[in-house]
């Protein structure tokens, strides 16, 4: 059966009430008055949004990236012994 | 001169060595007392004017002159040696500990003096000092490499300090313009201890190679007080602005796409300590106060994050992702410090780096640099989507990978539950840090507005890691950096132009053996015993070439 955290049950209940709080978080920041520095963050549910793609862009980037610089982790000669083992 | 005794530098120093000779009970006393008792001399050390002088050639040295920013600094850098040498009580090795003193001696040191010279001396140390601590962790190789940028660094300072000296005739460690080639020396000397580009490979390279208690004494002193250097050296250049946001995304972009949990932290401090120089850059009352608040509260979860790393390469002797995970279920305690530092550094309202991060996106807000405040916006998110979700989710969730360790011994314990208070304690209660800060603030952090935009900008940041988790699989890969340069490309410059060198003077001794060989064969063809001009001649052959040359001669002289 192993740990209650590792059920699948457990982690749809978890999606389910994860994806409610954030919906909640949204209503919540449309009834908090806004203090805005700028034009764009007073747009609504701004942070919201734009974390969101900013991490998108950011994986999509580091992926892209990835093809030129990734190599296998046997790349380098091994440096030390004593703490992999 | 006998106030000196009384530098708390100096006595992590050299209290550091006599923990070399001390076994037991004593060596655990002195370990947990000397950072209090150092503590207590940076509180008691007097004002800058007060200090102690040393006349060193003709200029007055003032090793013991802190200001507000100094005291911040070396207050949490005892601090951290105080944490660090309870989490590394049980490390076996005998020089890791005393070189961790040295190092952390060498940088409240740095952060005490009033003078480029000290500043300099210090400097120094801190690099023996931690190179010692790779050192002793058996990563011979990494220790050197990292050797090698900190003395280049080192020597970019000396010369800078030596031009700024040798023109204004002061020694004293003042806010300085980029207006000089000294002063740039200086800045590309502090700037590659920070982690900036170029160079930035070094810290990831070096830092996840050292043992599993020698990481957390690495990841404090020599970014900070480079950050620290800056903010009192360098503060308000735009160049830096510039700099620490390319840090921080090369932090997030590279410890995305990295496999080994500790390498992730290490280019997440690249990432953070970018925030830093930012702020330094923008160099505003609050930024440096945002970038200082930043820094002390950065030490404390960046070491919490290492040591839950930390013990579960002690528990395990695993470092990868692909090999870990699942490990909440028997590291309970390991796992809720690792969450508790990761929500930190990701700026989680009610901790730590909620109250100290954000004043730097405020000042930028402030100055109205609408770009740098976007991408600090996007890097918060990015910030929770590397270290704050990544380290936590691969290491102790994700799959199970069967590990079943323990929770580590009572001492590591007992420093990540001592760490994990102070996250909570100053992001709950934040005043006491900001009555440390250089300059006097009236800053509120939990305004309604702040804590749910905060948390808006964090929660689907999280939400687009899980979404985008299939793309965020770990492989058994590395990821190039500039330390490629050093590590394989010069080395294989190197042995091309021996190659070269070798083949061009293999072409050039061969042509010279044939040159040599045609012209002796020339010789001998024409002069050797049977050559045309040396051969024996028949009379009536010479008889003949006599008559054509009395001929030739006869002809010439009637024309």
């Amino acid at each position: 059966m192993g740990h209650w955290l590792t059920r699948e049950s457990t982690i749809r209940q978890l999606w389910r009430w994860s994806l409610a709080c954030l919906a909640l978080l949204v209503v919540i920041g449309g009834f908090i008055e806004p203090h805005p520095h700028f034009g764009i963050d007073a747009i609504f549910a701004f942070p919201a949004w734009y974390g969101f793609l900013a991490c998108i862009a950011l994986i999509v980037i580091a992926k892209a990236i990835g093809l030129f610089i990734k190599r296998p982790d046997t790349y380098y000669p091994a440096e030390q012994e004593r703490d992999r083992e | 001169m006998s106030s000196l005794l009384l530098h708390p530098g100096l006595l992590l120093i050299f209290g550091g060595l006599v923990i070399g000779v001390l076994r037991g009970h004593g060596r655990s006393m002195a370990i947990l007392l000397l950072p209090i008792a150092a503590l207590w001399l940076i509180w008691a050390a007097p004002d800058p004017s007060a200090g102690p002088v040393l006349q060193f050639l003709d200029y007055s040295l003032r090793p013991l002159a802190p200001d507000n920013l100094s005291r911040l600094f070396a207050t949490i850098f005892a601090v951290m040696a105080f944490g660090g040498g309870l989490f590394a009580l049980n490390q076996a090795s005998r020089l890791e500990m005393p070189a961790a003193f040295v190092y952390a001696g060498s940088a409240i040191g740095v952060a005490m003096a009033g003078d480029l010279v000290t500043v300099f001396v210090f400097w120094e140390l801190m690099a023996i000092g931690s190179t010692l601590v790779l050192w002793s962790g058996g990563a011979y190789r990494a220790s050197f490499r990292y050797l090698m940028v900190h003395l280049f660094g080192g020597v970019l300072l000396m010369a800078g300090i030596a031009g700024h000296v040798a023109t204004t005739g002061s020694v004293e460690f003042v806010r300085m313009g980029l207006d000089t080639p000294w002063h740039w020396l200086m800045l590309a000397g502090f700037l590659i201890n920070a982690g900036a580009p170029p160079l930035s490979a070094w810290l990831p390279d070096a830092y996840p190679e050292a043992s599993w208690s020698g990481t957390v004494f690495l990841s404090a002193f020599t970014t900070k007080t480079a950050v620290y250097v800056l903010l009192r050296g360098f503060p308000g250049n735009e160049i830096l602005i510039y700099i620490g946001v390319f840090m921080i995304f090369y932090g997030i972009i590279y410890a995305l796409l990295e496999n080994d949990m500790r390498r992730i932290l290490a280019y997440s401090i690249v990432n953070q300590v970018g925030f830093m120089v930012t702020g330094a850059g923008i160099g505003t009352e609050m930024a440096i106060n945002g970038a200082a608040a930043h820094a002390f509260t950065h030490i404390i979860y960046k070491a919490l994050l290492l040591m839950s790393a930390g013990s579960v390469l002690f528990m395990t002797g695993k470092r990868k992702c692909t090999d870990l995970g699942g490990l909440f279920q028997s590291m309970p305690i390991t796992c809720i410090c690792g969450i508790i530092g990761a929500l930190a550094i990701s700026s989680f309202p009610f901790t730590s780096g909620f109250v100290s991060k954000s004043m730097i996106s405020q000042a930028a807000a402030d100055q109205h640099l609408l770009w740098i405040w976007l991408a600090l916006a996007a890097a918060s998110a990015g910030v929770f989507l590397h270290a704050g979700i990544k380290f936590p989710w691969f290491v102790f969730f994700q799959k199970d990978s069967g590990l079943r360790p323990p929770d580590p011994p009572a001492n590591m314990r007992m420093a990540m539950i001592l760490f994990s208070f102070l996250c909570i304690a100053i992001g709950i209660w934040p005043e006491p840090l900001y009555g440390l800060l250089p300059y006097a603030t009236d800053y509120v952090p939990y305004t309604a507005s702040h804590v749910v935009t905060q948390l808006q900008l964090l929660l689907f940041s999280g939400l687009a890691f899980f979404v985008m988790l299939e793309y965020l699989k770990r492989t058994l890969t590395i990821s190039l950096d500039v330390d490629w340069t050093y590590r394989v490309l010069a080395p294989a410059v190197w042995r091309g132009l021996e190659h070269g060198y070798l083949s061009m003077m293999r072409v050039i001794s061969e042509a010279t053996a044939r040159w040599l060989n045609g012209t002796t064969g020339f010789v001998k063809r024409h002069h050797g015993p049977e050559g045309l001009l040396a051969r024996n001649w028949t009379t009536g052959g010479t008889a003949l070439w006599m008559m054509i040359l009395l001929l030739v001669y006869l002809l010439a002289h009637l024309v």
